[in-house]
């Protein structure tokens, strides 16, 4: 039993192949081979980011966001969102022009123009250079603040979860199980390098095998 | 080491033959090709450039030539529109439908391997000599193919795209216009670019056997007479459409639905 708090960012944390991404697709609604319950309101507005930016290549940024945006989402929603996450100068664009990174914000953008009632993230930010990942991922906590929304949020590096998390999920392979369910208390715009490097080590003591790689 | 011969570079330049100009030298050489032949067999089954394009030109003043051009054109509309939006339908169902693919692949076979002419006689003998047969027969022609190039794209549908679709909650028609249509369009250019010259052959034989008016039947009668000026000035007249149809309209709708590809990174 996994309980997801409202306007929480939740991360589920294991290892490559643990099954996170597939109960990702669960909660996503994508995947119905399972037995077991999803509780989630009905009509309940769901925004999704996957590991690919996943976007039309045949529309415009600008259009790729319209497209999902939810009702009553006005152009000058759309320009301050696109500001918000640097691409205001990209709407125009076609995806196949952009970068990696930027097509990565333009999903982020994306998932949040549909005031999603519950946000999803697959791995985000996996296959960026380090900097830009830690980039996106100080971004998305901004747009997030502004924007509190309930966030599951999938990944296998350490560091992105202590920083991301209020409540960790820590998962282990063969078969797939909770090891453990972490909260964490610190405002995540207060978790600097050392805080990071503390929770680290406290965690890395007490469930060595999560952490020992990561 | 690499050394760059500078004496290459005007080489490289004459190779830069603007297209159009390719274009209107390769249509020169078919004419003065064309001129020789007849110059040479100096007969009356081999009428030079000259003598027919003089045809077409009195011919489109005082003769039915564009009456006929009209008639046979319209056909060709609306047979193609026809046969591409069944069989892109169709394609598209199955495509997406393994058990319908299993069901109807069968018949498939059978009518991509029915001769045009048997599908032309038959539909003649068994719904009569109209108008509404003629196009319905030349459409039936085309559908099986366009089925079969539409149903290879809707198989490499990207997943992907699919589940983002599904992920974010798009309508059905929403979805078909934003996401499955767009990952289609090759296909359906390759279906309609094959189509109008399948198309346009195919209504000259409906033409020829059972209808009053057209290139076809133009065609036929000047058989008759043995007027080979007439025939190769219907085909030339014909042929000129179709390369404008080509040109000004398949084209530019082709690179107007591309234009997202191909922009630099």
């Amino acid at each position: 039993m996994l309980d997801v708090k409202p306007e929480s960012m939740t991360v589920l944390m294991g290892p490559s192949g643990c099954g996170k991404t597939t109960l990702l697709r669960i909660i996503a609604g994508l995947d119905d081979r399972f037995t077991g319950t999803v509780s989630i309101p009905p009509d309940a507005r769901i925004g999704l980011m996957f590991q690919e930016p996943r976007l039309l290549p045949w529309r415009t940024v600008r259009q790729n966001i319209e497209l999902v945006a939810a009702p009553g989402f006005t152009a000058g929603d759309l320009e301050r969102l696109a500001d918000s996450v640097g691409i205001a100068d990209m709407l125009p664009r076609y995806p196949q022009e952009l970068s990696l990174g930027l097509a990565r914000r333009v999903a982020l953008a994306r998932a949040f123009a549909t005031k999603p009632d519950l946000l999803l993230l697959d791995e985000p930010f996996v296959s960026l250079d380090e900097r830009t990942a830690d980039r996106l991922r100080r971004l998305l906590l901004e747009v997030w603040k502004k924007r509190p929304t309930t966030a599951i949020l999938v990944t296998h590096n350490a560091r992105e979860a202590i920083l991301l998390a209020d409540q960790l999920v820590l998962l282990a392979p063969r078969p797939t199980h909770v090891v453990a369910v972490e909260t964490i208390d610190l405002p995540q715009g207060e978790r600097d390098a050392k805080a990071i490097d503390d929770i680290f080590a406290d965690l890395l003591r007490r469930y060595p095998a999560n952490f020992a790689t990561g | 080491m690499s050394v760059i011969d500078a004496r290459e570079l005007p080489l490289r330049g004459t190779r830069t033959l603007s297209g159009p100009l390719v274009s209107v030298l390769s249509v020169a050489g078919f004419l003065l090709l064309w001129f020789v032949a007849a110059e040479l067999a100096q007969s009356r089954l081999l009428p030079g450039p000259g003598a027919v394009l003089q045809y077409i030109y009195h011919e489109a003043l005082h003769g039915d030539l564009l009456t006929e051009l009209g008639i046979t054109l319209w056909r060709v509309i609306a047979s193609f529109v026809i046969a591409m939006v069944v069989g892109s339908v169709i394609g598209l169902a199955m495509g997406e439908m393994p058990a319908l693919d299993r069901a109807l692949d069968p018949w498939l076979i059978v009518l991509l391997n029915l001769p045009a002419l048997v599908i032309i006689i038959l539909a003649y003998v068994w719904f009569g000599l109209n108008e509404a047969t003629a196009i319905g027969a030349v459409a039936l022609n085309k559908i099986p193919n366009t089925i079969v190039t539409v149903r290879e794209g809707a198989r490499a549908l990207d997943p992907g795209l699919d589940e983002m679709a599904r992920a974010y909650r798009l309508s059905p028609l929403s979805k078909l216009r934003n996401v499955t249509l767009p990952q289609l369009q090759p296909y359906f250019a390759a279906a309609s670019r094959s189509g109008l010259s399948l198309i346009w052959k195919i209504v000259l034989v409906v033409e020829l056997l059972g209808r009053p008016n057209g290139v076809g039947f133009e065609l036929h009668l000047n058989f008759q007479l043995f007027n080979v000026t007439a025939i190769l000035g219907y085909t030339l007249a014909f042929v000129t459409v179709m390369l404008a149809i080509e040109y000004l309209l398949v084209q530019p709708l082709e690179r107007h639905a591309t234009r997202w590809r191909n922009k630099p990174v």
